[in-house]
């Protein structure tokens, strides 16, 4: 959600964005307080449902008084802030993290990134051809779901709808560190050995296609994804008594992946291995 | 939580290490047989996940025994403080000293950094290899800093058993580091930490005056030495008097940042949420720093005394003593020092007989730079990986286990005693300016006597380097380490204090002072400084995860060339460097640019 949830009614808090005069309900994030503003500030690893893990680094502003930027994700307004977003300062950080993340994984599959790029005029190829990247084989072990960690900016989001924050499967982790840090289940085994159950969270929240549905990966493979043909419908899984939302992505009437909407008060885009991958019976016509 | 183990089995030996910490296992919930009790009720839940905390001491145990970390073991550990398998993994993986892959039992940890290096760490590592090739049974790791610039180079070898030995070897031949290895149990113990204080001895010392004065091992003999006073002048005063006294004398903290002590306390002590916990850094692991280690292994009780203090005017009864793990003789000092102190009810139930309840847990680290960082220091000992959390809340609100936390150094500590002992006052009248009271400084490299040095504050790099003996064809001074500043041989005027490195554009840091002759090839030097960031980086954010190799690749590209030729290269570690600067999480990310930006500026490393 990127509108702040108001709850309890909340002090309004007044500071500066940009030398405009704001306010915004306490515990509004920078983030929000600028969308709210009409601004845009680019981010890769903030989840509208999941705890901002900064991780990122791409969302950074300038805020008076601080020693370094700070990500406007999980900062909270400050009254009498002054938060300014589109200074020489954080766009030199911006253009500096895009390209640093552009030259060391496979972003062609991450939404935003290209007109990010474009705008910032990140200029990923000039670390030269040898830079080091995460060239990584996709990892496919299962029928329903790929990991490709060549294309994994290590946000946390798996990790943490992994955890404690939805599933409390605790399947994934982050193992080793520094560049050779990597998303992994326990002893680096397959999928298939793992605490994993399959819910498909951790790909809802994927901000770059590292897992996804092992239907999209196969017609990527092919030639035959295109998001344009798609049309997605919005409907009730049939499995059990919670009726948690389904949006079914169709293309030349075959379902080819199923998401969950993040504003449904109830699930918040989760679903259960069954609502997420249980699908085939709707298209078995024999 | 649903947790989930695979098939793999812990082997006897295995168990026994883990049982040996936990106790043995009481139902089949965590891995005992299973009892007919086992069906009517369910151990674990909240009980058994409170212990998360134990998990790096369980992964020691194991590795301490066995030498490395296997998956039958990992999933015991687990299935015994309830913790999922894959955040373990991610544990065991972050840290340098644990292996998950099979590996001998003997290690050899040859310190490659930077005074080991120009003290020709890279012959010492080929002659070692040669020796102890395969078949050898003795790994050999080339290791960041292990802290023993003044003897470097430096090895440290651990053999795996019960009990695990160590052996450290510095300074290290090719002939010493390869007995080490073979037999560590029988190595001829370490030179008295007094050796590494050229001034020991000497009276008018407030910081090391008990180093090689006092038995380390004797808490008699450090009562005897003054031991314990500032303690008792402690509680004469009370909490508030002795935060007063502290912010009265000015004391700052001496790691780096250079925050007050006395406001530190302060807030931690305000908070309403209890309880408040002290935790004491004592995993200095910037490269060219050794001080706390000294303190540890010459005056542990010194540091016992400042914990009780601290603890006590912050209203904390628990307090952890995070040790790095590279140290085992101060390890096995501070363990000793912290069970005599228990024992003669200096630490405990009732600490003087004051009514005052205080203890201390050691937290042994297990090789990773990062957890230097305090918020990362907290993951770390909460058993999580050592990554720092962004800060806003600060420790003094939110801290160890998300409680109200004064986190100080070693070193800022020690400085409590002569100022409860002496007044603030007379405290304050030393040093110069902000900066009060006296610094130690641990000067290596190109010195004749190398080792730690304790000065008022605003004496000069070049009077330091006079009492260090600095030998000819001085190419450059390193201050405050890795993360700190290069320096000239003509600015050699720079006072020492806070105010007056800032003043001339550097750092002083964590007081190191690594001298480099003109024999030192200085891109090199620059390439192994990069090459630390990049291996120490937890790599959470993608500034410093990213920006250390992108800066270690340009370095290698240029480690030959000057000029032109290397300008573009320049210009991209420019620019790198200043968005790590700026959008990092934390100081390493931070500060990993700042000595080869230095080397460049200042000392016209490329031209």
């Amino acid at each position: 959600m990127t509108v702040t949830t108001l709850g309890i009614p909340r002090r309004l808090l007044e500071f500066t964005l940009d030398g405009e005069p704001v306010r915004a309900p306490e515990g509004t994030t920078l983030l929000d307080a600028c969308r709210s503003a009409g601004k845009d500030v680019p981010t890769l690893c903030q989840g509208d449902t999941l705890t901002p893990k900064n991780a990122c680094r791409v969302c950074v502003v300038e805020v008076e008084g601080a020693r370094t930027l700070v990500p406007a994700c999980s900062r909270k307004a400050e009254a009498g802030m002054e938060v300014r977003t589109d200074t020489e300062r954080t766009r030199h950080s911006r253009k500096v993290v895009l390209e640093l993340l552009a030259s060391s994984v496979d972003l062609s599959t991450t939404p935003e990134v290209a007109g990010w790029l474009k705008e910032y005029e990140a200029k990923p190829d000039r670390f030269g051809p040898d830079a080091a990247r995460v060239d990584e084989e996709p990892r496919v072990d299962n029928d329903l779901y790929v990991r490709d960690y060549g294309k994994c900016i290590l946000c946390y989001k798996c990790v943490d709808a992994c955890g404690d924050q939805w599933q409390n499967s605790f399947a994934i982790s982050v193992t080793g560190r520094g560049f050779d840090a990597r998303i992994a289940v326990e002893h680096d085994g397959p999928l298939t050995e793992s605490a994993c159950v399959y819910c498909g969270n951790c790909i809802e929240v994927c901000p770059t296609g590292a897992l996804s549905f092992k239907s999209e990966f196969d017609m990527r493979a092919a030639g035959t994804w295109d998001e344009s043909a798609q049309t997605g419908t919005t409907t009730v899984c049939a499995y059990c008594g919670v009726g948690c939302n389904l949006t079914l992505h169709v293309q030349d009437n075959e379902i080819v992946k199923v998401t969950s909407p993040h504003d449904n008060p109830v699930t918040h885009g989760n679903l259960c291995i069954k609502g997420r991958f249980g699908y085939q019976h709707v298209q078995n016509r024999d | 939580m649903d947790l989930h183990f695979g098939d793999s089995k812990p082997t006897d030996e295995e168990r026994a290490a883990v049982d040996a910490l936990l106790g043995p296992p009481e139902s089949s919930w965590e891995g005992a047989d299973r009892s007919d009790a086992d069906l009517r009720w369910a151990r674990g839940g909240r009980a058994a996940r409170e212990r998360r905390d134990l998990l790096l001491p369980g992964l020691h145990a194991v590795n301490d025994r066995i030498g490395w970390i296997s998956e039958g073991a990992l999933d015991y550990l687990c299935r015994r403080l309830t913790v999922p398998p894959a955040e373990a993994y991610g544990v065991a993986t972050f840290y340098a000293m644990f292996s998950v892959k099979p590996r001998p039992a003997t290690v050899l940890q040859v310190c490659t950094d930077l005074a080991c290096a120009a003290a020709g760490a890279s012959e010492l590592c080929a002659g070692v290899e040669a020796r102890l090739g395969l078949g050898s049974g003795v790994g050999v790791e080339r290791s960041p800093c292990l802290g023993l610039c003044e003897r470097a180079p430096a090895a440290l070898a651990v053999k795996a058993g019960d009990p695990v030995r160590t052996a450290v070897s510095a300074p290290a031949t090719v002939e010493r580091a390869v007995l080490a290895a073979s037999s560590p149990g029988s190595a001829p113990e370490e030179p008295s930490a007094a050796l590494a204080v050229p001034q020991a001895g000497d009276p008018s010392l407030m910081l090391l005056g008990r180093v090689g004065v006092v038995d380390p091992a004797s808490l008699d003999d450090y009562r005897a030495h003054g031991g314990y006073t500032a303690l008792r002048q402690a509680f004469a005063i009370g909490p508030a008097g002795v935060i007063r006294e502290v912010t009265d004398a000015g004391l700052v903290g001496r790691g780096g940042a250079a925050f007050p002590t006395g406001r530190k306390w302060q807030a931690t002590a305000s908070q309403p949420d209890h309880p408040h916990y002290l935790v004491c850094n004592a995993d200095e692991s910037e490269p060219g720093t050794f001080k706390d280690r000294v303190v540890m292994e010459g005056d542990p009780y010194s540091l016992v005394e400042a914990m009780t203090i601290a603890a006590y005017a912050v209203g904390a009864h628990k307090g952890y003593l995070y040790l790095r793990g590279e140290y085992p003789r101060a390890l096995r000092r501070m363990e000793h020092a912290v069970g005599q102190a228990r024992a003669r009810g200096l630490l405990g139930d009732d600490v003087l007989g004051q009514g005052y309840a205080f203890d201390i847990e050691i937290r042994r680290g297990a090789g990773a730079y990062i957890c230097g960082e305090e918020t990362a220091l907290f993951a770390s000992i909460e058993g999580y990986r050592g990554e720092p959390r962004s800060k806003p809340p600060f420790p003094v609100e939110k801290g160890l286990f998300g409680k109200p936390t004064a986190e100080n150094n070693v070193e800022t500590l020690v400085n409590v005693l002569p100022i409860l002992t002496g007044g603030a006052s007379a405290y304050a009248a030393i040093g110069s300016g902000a900066s009060t009271g006296p610094k130690l400084f641990c000067v290596s490299g190109s010195v004749d006597r190398p080792g730690i040095y304790e000065l008022p504050f605003g004496a000069t790099l070049g009077e330091l380097l006079d009492l260090a003996g600095v030998r000819g064809g001085l190419r450059a001074v390193l201050l405050g380490g890795a993360a700190g500043g290069f320096v000239r041989p003509d600015e050699l005027d720079i006072p020492l204090t806070f105010e007056g490195t800032r003043a001339a554009g550097t750092t002083l840091g964590s007081g190191v002072v690594l001298a480099f002759d003109d024999t030192v090839p200085l891109p090199r030097l620059l390439l192994r400084i990069a090459e630390f960031f990049r291996d120490e980086s937890c790599g959470q954010c993608v500034p410093c995860r990213v920006g250390t190799m992108r800066q270690e690749e340009a370095l290698h590209r240029i480690v030959e060339r000057t000029g032109a030729d290397a300008a573009a290269d320049i210009t991209l570690l420019r620019e790198v460097g200043r968005a790590m600067k700026d959008a990092s999480i934390c100081g390493l990310g931070q500060t990993a640019w700042n000595a080869v930006e230095s080397a460049i500026d200042r000392l016209g490393a490329y031209e």
